[in-house]
């Protein structure tokens, strides 16, 4: 069982719980009620599984701050991150869809490890036919005495709900989710406090992306030693990567963590499409930095990429082309980020549209030299630290990238004063 | 005034929550659904039935990029504009619809049909380019196929 989240999944389909029990669904909770929460902890800890939602912090580690026993606040919460708004990123759309119930059991089995008694699942509102499939798997894990009052026979007692959002980006950011949750509008949270300690209605909070979750049911299922074994890399685990752009063959594929990138890029995704050079490619959606051909036989986990100078974030890369403009694509994701941006914070708010406006003026023949220098200082203005969350760096990290590998494109643009890949 | 239907559907989501106001966004999109778009009267009721400000609820209804504050044509097309549609051809979809329903992106048609917006990644990148007309998804768009669907909608 080299793909435990997506071998079940067949295209359009979707398991309901006698397909998932089949499978071996719930084996996983049935073997983790038998311990105790700090136990479940430690399994998952030692699987070393990392965040799937791009920032990769340690997902046992991150449990480990809740606050357990009887004087521990509570209802404590637990909510699944379903908001996968980031460009480029279209992984956790395959496994609400097509598995519910793996979401729902990775769910139980991590608010029984902090004693969460009830969670939520927050979607974006355009996974319409999610929304769907997961009130339906709600609905039957519910008349299995799976969730709700004493779940099996444990006397663990967890409920789950679905939260659909109205849409925007920021809510991908935790803070801003439970803000989102709380009805308020989304701005981020200042930390500390952690959510860990005082998140949703001030109350202890873990906040895990959708494919995390998913891979939990299985580490407590067949163990951690399993676990690294299905990996290529210290990482446990496997991953679902994403390409996306002029390839022969975009899509999705799970494969262990530490598979190259050219594995993915060419035998998976088919290479470019007849006429095209690679040119480059951002490896985990619009906020990590450009890789290029000289980065082809890097591995894929978390310490491989960001040695190549970039993040893995959410594993679902975008492909460059020979023949699409890098500035264009520039301009479009700091479009992005400048009209997401909450606008809570003063660099972020005003240094994305500035940034967007000179990469417009650049991209229209417009530019001058000294707008790349103004490029360079946003970079650094806007890296970590100097704003309130991660969406102003993150907006940085392919712009800095593009003009340290094609700044010769830029610069072409204002010598020619056009955009050379417009006719 | 909340129908009695609006004001049973916000109940139901209100019992996910400690405190009612958190369901704020849902009450919104109860409104939406039944009426199209959220009027200021709308807001002054929820936030009544809430007991919230109008202003507080504003202030979330503006927030959202999906919470319709001004009227809106009988299909919302939801175009993307994100990074992989527009390597793909978002521009030249986004023409080609403008053209076609004469109108400008944020506009509505004349007939009331279709309103045109654009919204950021759906998702769908391995279909790109990508929209969504109400709660339908369609990818790999081009102009031939943009006319059979919105052939289906009329």
């Amino acid at each position: 069982m080299e793909r435990p989240l997506t071998e079940r999944i067949r295209p359009g389909e979707t398991n309901w719980l006698a397909d998932y029990q089949k499978a071996g669904g719930y084996e996983g909770l049935k073997a983790a009620l038998k311990m105790t929460p700090r136990e479940v902890q430690e399994v998952v800890k030692q699987s070393n599984l990392r965040g799937r939602g791009g920032a990769g912090f340690p997902t046992g580690l991150k449990w480990s701050f809740v606050p357990l026993g009887d004087d521990a606040p509570r209802p404590k919460y637990l909510i699944a991150n379903g908001d996968e708004m980031e460009p480029g990123t279209f992984k956790d759309r395959l496994l609400l869809e097509g598995d519910p119930h793996q979401l729902i059991e990775g769910m139980i089995i991590s608010a029984y490890a902090i004693q969460a008694e009830v969670g939520y699942i927050f979607l974006r509102w355009a996974y319409k036919k999610a929304e769907h499939v997961i009130n339906k798997a709600l609905a039957e894990a519910y008349q299995a005495g799976l969730l709700g009052k004493n779940i099996l026979g444990s006397g663990f007692n967890f409920d789950l709900y679905l939260h659909t959002s109205a849409g925007r980006y920021i809510c991908g950011e935790e803070t801003a989710l439970i803000n989102s949750l709380e009805g308020k509008r989304a701005n981020p949270r200042a930390k500390p406090p952690f959510p860990q300690t005082s998140g949703l209605f001030g109350k202890p909070s873990i906040v895990n992306n959708i494919e995390t979750l998913c891979n939990v049911p299985h580490i407590l299922h067949h163990g951690p030693d399993w676990y690294h074994s299905i990996s290529h890399s210290v990482d446990g685990g496997t991953k679902i990567f994403g390409v996306s752009g002029k390839v022969k063959n975009p899509g999705l594929w799970e494969l262990p963590l530490g598979v190259t990138l050219r594995e993915v890029l060419e035998e998976k995704a088919g290479g470019m499409r007849e006429g095209l050079k690679f040119k480059g490619l951002l490896p985990g959606g619009a906020s990590t930095d450009f890789l290029t051909e000289q980065h082809l036989d890097i591995k894929l986990d978390y310490k491989g990429v960001e040695q190549a100078g970039s993040r893995l974030g959410t594993g679902t890369m975008i492909v460059l082309d020979d023949q699409t403009c890098v500035v264009g694509m520039v301009h479009n994701l700091e479009q992005f980020f400048a009209q997401e941006s909450c606008g809570w914070c003063t660099p972020c708010r005003d240094g994305l549209p500035w940034t967007r406006n000179i990469l417009w003026t650049i991209e229209n023949g417009q530019g001058k030299m000294e707008d790349l220098e103004i490029l360079e200082g946003m970079t650094k203005t806007l890296a970590p630290g100097n704003t309130f969350c991660a969406l102003a760096p993150g907006a940085m990290e392919p712009l800095q990238s593009a003009l340290k590998y094609f700044r010769e494109d830029f610069e072409r643009h204002i010598k020619e004063k056009r955009c050379p890949w417009r006719s | 005034m909340l129908t009695d239907k609006e004001i049973a559907e916000i109940e139901e989501h209100i019992k996910h929550y400690p405190r009612k106001q958190a369901a704020v966004i849902e009450a919104l999109k109860v409104v939406q659904a039944h009426r199209g778009y959220v009027s200021d009267e709308s807001v002054k009721d929820i936030a009544d039935f809430l007991e919230m400000t109008p202003d507080e609820v504003d202030s979330v209804a503006t927030f959202y990029n999906l919470i319709f504050r001004k009227p809106v044509g009988k299909h919302v097309i939801l175009l993307c504009d994100s990074v992989s549609c527009w390597i793909m051809g978002y521009e030249n979809v986004r023409d080609h619809l403008k053209k076609k329903l004469n109108i400008d992106l944020g506009q509505t048609t004349q007939d009331g049909e279709f309103t045109l917006l654009t919204i950021p990644c759906l998702g769908a990148c391995d279909r790109a380019p990508a929209m969504m007309v109400d709660n339908d998804l369609h990818g790999n768009l081009t102009a031939e196929k943009i006319d059979e669907i919105l052939e289906k909608y009329k």
